[in-house]
């Protein structure tokens, strides 16, 4: 046996060594750490919005600093962590793992990007400093052009560069699956994780343009005055909206498919058996992607769009739910009579297929236009997104961590604490969300911070759930962590999982692979020879 | 040479339809206004891919990606005036 090479991690310890990285692992790192910061204040308004709700009076904020907290919530929380979460933590470093690759196809870049989100970040916590912006996360005009007295301008620049980094990483991905895949690699054989970020990046390169170009309008307008929404100097408010969420309802994918691929992933490593209808759970990948661009009316049905158009983007989003229908139905088979360990990964995949699937159905009942004139603008919407967002890509986020900790640390961690998180974490989110659909059948609308009475009692559930839910959040905190210091090492490949990433040492060595390896046969070819025991 | 040439007859085509998207403005009205300046600009579009952005020469991959692409802004454009055309109609 020759000796291995040094791991990533004990490739050089100065400061310099990681700001100065090329290596998609590193650079996967600082994001997780960025990221996980971005999650804590994202969280903490979060936790100010619902400390202020359990009163009808709104007593804890005002009424300006009711609307900053859930705009800084929504911008920090979509722009800041779901979006860049899965694909710029897991996606640097599996991407090139997975494929037989050495690193990305431009490493540099990939280093860029981690910097150019770093300067949007900044961006924001200045805003968060200087007093925050009250127009929501979906910065309506005229609003955002012409009234809010927030610092719109400076939001929209953060928002501006953060897309940069986004557009490069797709770009990076892109180009790396087409180019870097080791010998014998073909697209039948790649692993679903990486079909799914292929789609991803689809999306990222493809919708994020538009964005960045809708807010140097809104910026114009604000500042020069330019008739681009504004109705009194000719323009459209309606033309924003459109422009919006062309962007935004892509985006949402941008967010749940790396997601999806995860589960994947888990899955077929918890049932042990090789993923059902692989070739139909990678194409609904792309299938997700492109009418993921055909939709976007559905959020404008009560705008005063037409209801021509209505009917039409009514029609498109019912379709958008088949391919994201067979990826349920795929992982219930893959399950099938599989042999499973219920291990936290696992866990967390079932929580995840939980609250996707009502995520996804209350998404079909609001793509109907008369169901969503009644519950759009309310609660339910609220509870909507965030069982996809919140209850799916977190569950994702926290499934992939606890997979792959072993892989990117060396260390193994207290099963047992991670079985009671996932636990926690679904209680607490049901605890949460499921009363504020509810609430918004009702007629709760969103964003106030003074409702009537009888809503209370449904309130104070929703805020003790996520009390519960913020605490089961801080617990990785402290047994990660802890594993650091003082778990055992984790071999190779810990689950018995298939794959090239756990063919390397765990933590892997700088260059990833000693030698290229060939690959020879389909993917999730279980079961794995379990040599190797955690 | 031939490579000159060649340029600056499409250059000139360009401005040529640029001339008379202006002059369609002038004189259509309504959606037939607004469907030949789209199909104008969807001409002048393509001789840019085709030509300027050396997509002629290129490998069926890159046109797949650049097709794909404009499938893409057509999506946007079509969608989007499926609501402006339509908004006194229904
Ligand atoms: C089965 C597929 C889905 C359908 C048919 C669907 C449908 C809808 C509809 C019609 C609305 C607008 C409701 C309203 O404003 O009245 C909406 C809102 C929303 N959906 Fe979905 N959805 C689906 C999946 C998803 C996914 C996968 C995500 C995210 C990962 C997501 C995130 C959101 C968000 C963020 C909003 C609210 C935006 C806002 O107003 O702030 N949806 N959805
Ligand atoms: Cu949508």
């Amino acid at each position: 046996m020759t000796e291995n090479p040094p791991s990533y991690l004990d490739a050089g310890h100065t400061i310099r060594s990681w700001l100065l990285t090329t290596d998609h692992k590193r650079i996967a790192v600082l994001y997780l750490i960025s990221v996980t910061f971005f999650f804590l204040v994202g969280g903490a308004a979060a936790g100010l919005v619902r400390a202020d709700l359990l009163t009808p009076e709104g007593d804890l904020l005002t009424n300006e600093g009711y609307n900053r907290a859930f705009t800084l919530h929504g911008v920090i929380m979509v722009w800041f962590f779901l979006i860049p979460s899965i694909p710029n933590v897991f996606g640097n470093f599996l991407i090139p793992l997975m494929i037989g690759a050495r690193d990305l196809a431009f490493p540099r870049l990939n280093l860029l990007s981690w910097y150019i989100y770093m300067l949007g970040g900044l961006f924001t916590l200045i805003v968060l400093l200087v007093g925050g912006v009250d127009t929501g996360w979906t910065f309506y005009t005229p609003l955002s052009s012409m009234f809010s007295n927030g610092h719109v301008v400076l939001v929209a620049a953060a928002v501006f560069i953060v897309g940069f980094s986004s557009i490069l990483t797709g770009l990076n991905f892109i180009v790396t699956i087409h180019k870097l895949r080791a010998p014998g690699m073909g697209w039948g054989r790649m692993p679903l994780f990486v079909w799914s970020h292929y789609a991803t990046s689809i999306i990222l390169v493809l919708a994020t343009p538009v964005l960045s170009i809708t807010l140097v309008l809104i910026a114009a307008e604000r500042l020069f005055g330019l008739g681009i929404f504004d109705p009194s100097l000719g323009g459209d408010p309606l033309l924003f909206q459109h422009l919006f969420w062309f962007y935004s309802h892509p985006a949402v994918y941008i967010m749940v498919l790396p997601a999806l691929g995860v589960i994947s992933e888990l899955v077929a490593a918890a049932a042990r058996k090789p993923v059902f209808g692989y070739s139909f759970v990678a194409g609904s990948s792309i299938a997700i992607a492109i009418i993921g661009f055909f939709v976007w009316g559905h959020h404008m049905f009560v705008s005063g769009q037409s209801m021509y158009a209505s009917a039409v983007f009514s029609f498109l989003s019912l379709a958008v739910a088949v391919p994201s229908g067979i990826k349920v139905y795929n992982w219930t088979a893959t399950l099938y009579k599989g042999n499973i360990l219920l291990d936290p990964p696992f866990l967390f995949a079932m929580s995840f297929i939980g609250l996707f699937v009502v995520g996804g159905l209350t998404g079909l009942a609001l793509a109907m236009l008369s169901i969503d004139v009644h519950v759009h603008d309310t609660y339910f919407v609220v509870a909507h997104f965030h069982y996809i967002m919140v209850g799916g890509t977190i569950s994702a986020y926290f499934g992939a961590l606890h997979f792959w900790w072993p892989k990117m640390f060396g260390r193994m961690y207290p099963l047992t604490w991670g079985r009671i998180t996932a636990a926690t974490i679904f209680f607490g989110f049901n605890l949460t969300f499921f009363p504020q659909f509810i609430l918004g059948f009702l007629g709760m609308p969103r964003r106030y911070h003074v409702y009537a009475p009888e809503f209370q009692t449904l309130h104070v559930l929703s805020s003790a759930g996520s009390t519960l839910l913020g605490f089961a959040y801080l617990l990785p905190f402290v047994y990660l962590g802890y594993s650091l210091v003082a778990s055992k090492r984790a071999s190779a490949n810990p689950w018995g999982a298939t794959g090239l990433e756990w063919t390397v040492p765990s933590p892997p060595p700088k260059h990833n692979f000693v030698e290229i390896p060939t690959v020879t046969g389909r993917p999730y070819d279980y079961p794995v020879d379990k040599e190797d025991s955690r | 040479m031939r490579q000159y040439l060649q340029t600056s007859v499409i250059w000139l085509f360009l401005a040529l339809l640029l001339g008379l998207t202006v002059l369609a403005s002038h004189v259509l009205t309504g959606p037939v206004s607004l469907f030949t300046g789209l199909f104008i600009a969807a001409l002048k579009a393509g001789l840019v891919l085709w030509f300027f952005m050396g997509m002629r020469h290129e490998t069926p991959m890159i046109r797949l990606f650049g097709t794909g692409a404009l499938f893409w802004l057509a999506a946007l454009l079509l969608l989007t005036f499926v609501d402006y055309l339509s908004r006194g109609a229904v």
